[in-house]
C-alpha cells in the first residue's frame, strides 16, 4: 500500500497530481463602485463563511487586490474550487477632488487618490499575468458602453479568457440589465443583486459552468 | 498643466495617421500618446488601439498621474466591430493574436482634467472641453 502511495506521490509531483489541478484563479473586474467586493463577500461568505474585505459607497474603496484562496462552488453536481481575487476597479482617470466632494479633507483624499492608482496598474497587472478567468461586474444603472468596460473586455476577450458578465444592482429601479446583454451579445449577462443575494444560484451555476474543468 | 501646445484661447488636437504609429513598438506608442495628452493635447487616432495597448495606456496612466497637473485621461471609441468570421481563412488558421491587433476603429484620447464630456453615440464621438 505504501508503494503505491508512493508510486502516486511521485507521478503526482513529475505531472502536477492526479486530476488535482491548481485552483483557477478568478479575477472580479470592473469600473469603481460596480459591486465587486460585494459580489466578493457574498461568494465567500456562501462558501467559506468568511468575507473577504470592506465595501463602501466612496469609489476606489478597494485599492489592493485581495484574494481568498480555494473557494469550492458546486451547484447540481458541477463543483469547481476557485481562488478569488477582488480587484480595485478599473477606471483611466482618478482626480482627488472626486473625494474632496465627498467630505475628505485634501491630504486623506490625495493619499486616498495615489492608492487608487497604484490599485488600478495592480488589478492590470494580475489581468495580464495571473488572471485564468473573469467576473466582470457592471452597475445595471449606468451606460454599458463606458469606455473601460469595452477596453477591459476586449483585453479579456483577446487572451481568451473565460468571463461571467454581470449586470449588477438590479434591486435599483432604475437598473435596466438588457441594456447590458445587447450590449456585449457575444457574452451571456446575467442580472444580479450583489446587495441582497438576489439570482445568485444562477450565478453559481454559471461559475461552475464556466469555470470547471 | 504644461500649456506648450496650447494658447490662452485653444486646444491642440492631433489627428495621428495609422501610419505614424504603426512604426512604433508599444512603448513608444503609448509613451507618444501620453506625452501629446499631459500636454494638454486631444489626440484622434485613425486607428484605434489593440487590447494589449489599452491595457499598457491603463497602467502607464496610472503611474503618470500627480494629482497637480495630470489626473489620467478620457478615452472613447468604437469596439471593433470586425468578427472572427470577416477575418478571413488565413487569418483564423493561423489563429492571428488580436491582442496584439490595433482595432480598425477611431479612437479619442484627451486629458481627463480639460475634458468636460467625452460621449459617443452610435455615429459620432463629442468632445466638450472646459473653457
Amino acid at each position: 500500500m505504501k508503494l503505491i502511495q508512493n508510486v502516486r506521490d511521485k507521478f503526482s509531483s513529475l505531472f502536477g497530481g492526479f486530476g488535482d489541478s491548481e485552483p483557477k484563479r478568478i479575477g472580479i473586474y470592473g469600473p469603481p463602485n460596480s459591486g465587486k467586493s460585494t459580489l466578493a463577500n457574498r461568494i465567500c461568505k456562501d462558501w467559506t463563511g468568511e468575507t473577504l474585505g470592506t465595501e463602501g459607497p466612496v469609489p476606489h474603496e478597494t485599492r489592493r487586490a485581495k484574494k481568498r484562496e480555494n473557494v469550492t462552488i458546486k451547484h447540481d453536481g458541477k463543483e469547481v474550487t476557485i481562488d478569488i481575487v477582488d480587484t480595485p476597479g478599473v477606471s483611466t482617470e482618478v482626480d482627488d477632488k472626486d473625494f474632496q466632494e465627498r467630505g475628505m479633507d485634501e491630504d486623506v483624499a490625495k493619499r486616498r487618490s495615489r492608492e487608487a492608482t497604484e490599485g488600478i496598474a495592480e488589478a492590470m497587472q494580475w489581468l495580464r499575468e495571473d488572471i485564468d478567468g473573469v467576473i466582470y461586474m457592471m452597475d445595471a444603472t449606468k451606460d454599458p458602453f463606458m469606455q473601460v468596460n469595452t477596453m477591459l473586455l476586449g483585453i479579456i476577450e483577446s487572451h481568451n479568457m473565460p468571463a461571467v458578465v454581470l449586470a449588477n444592482k438590479i434591486d435599483l429601479e432604475e437598473a435596466d440589465s438588457q441594456r447590458i446583454a445587447d450590449a456585449f451579445p457575444q457574452h451571456t449577462t446575467l442580472p444580479l443583486s450583489a446587495k441582497e443575494g438576489d439570482n445568485m444560484d444562477d450565478i453559481y451555476k454559471q461559475i461552475a459552468s464556466k469555470f470547471g474543468d | 498643466m504644461n500649456d506648450k501646445n496650447n494658447n490662452k484661447n485653444g486646444i491642440r488636437i492631433d489627428l495621428m495617421r495609422e501610419s505614424q504609429l504603426a512604426g512604433m513598438g508599444r512603448t513608444e506608442k503609448i509613451r507618444h500618446i501620453i506625452d501629446k495628452v499631459k500636454s494638454g493635447c486631444i489626440v484622434v487616432l485613425e486607428s484605434g488601439l489593440s487590447p494589449d495597448d489599452h491595457a499598457m495606456l491603463i497602467e502607464k496612466t496610472m503611474a503618470e498621474i500627480d494629482q497637480e497637473d495630470f489626473t489620467g485621461v478620457d478615452i472613447e471609441s468604437y469596439p471593433d466591430d470586425t468578427t472572427k468570421e470577416d477575418r478571413g481563412l488565413l487569418g483564423r488558421v493561423l489563429n492571428r493574436n488580436e491582442s496584439k491587433t490595433p482595432s480598425k476603429n477611431l479612437t479619442v484620447i484627451g486629458p481627463a482634467n480639460r475634458m468636460e464630456t467625452l460621449h459617443k453615440d452610435e455615429n459620432q464621438i463629442s468632445a466638450i472641453l472646459n473653457p
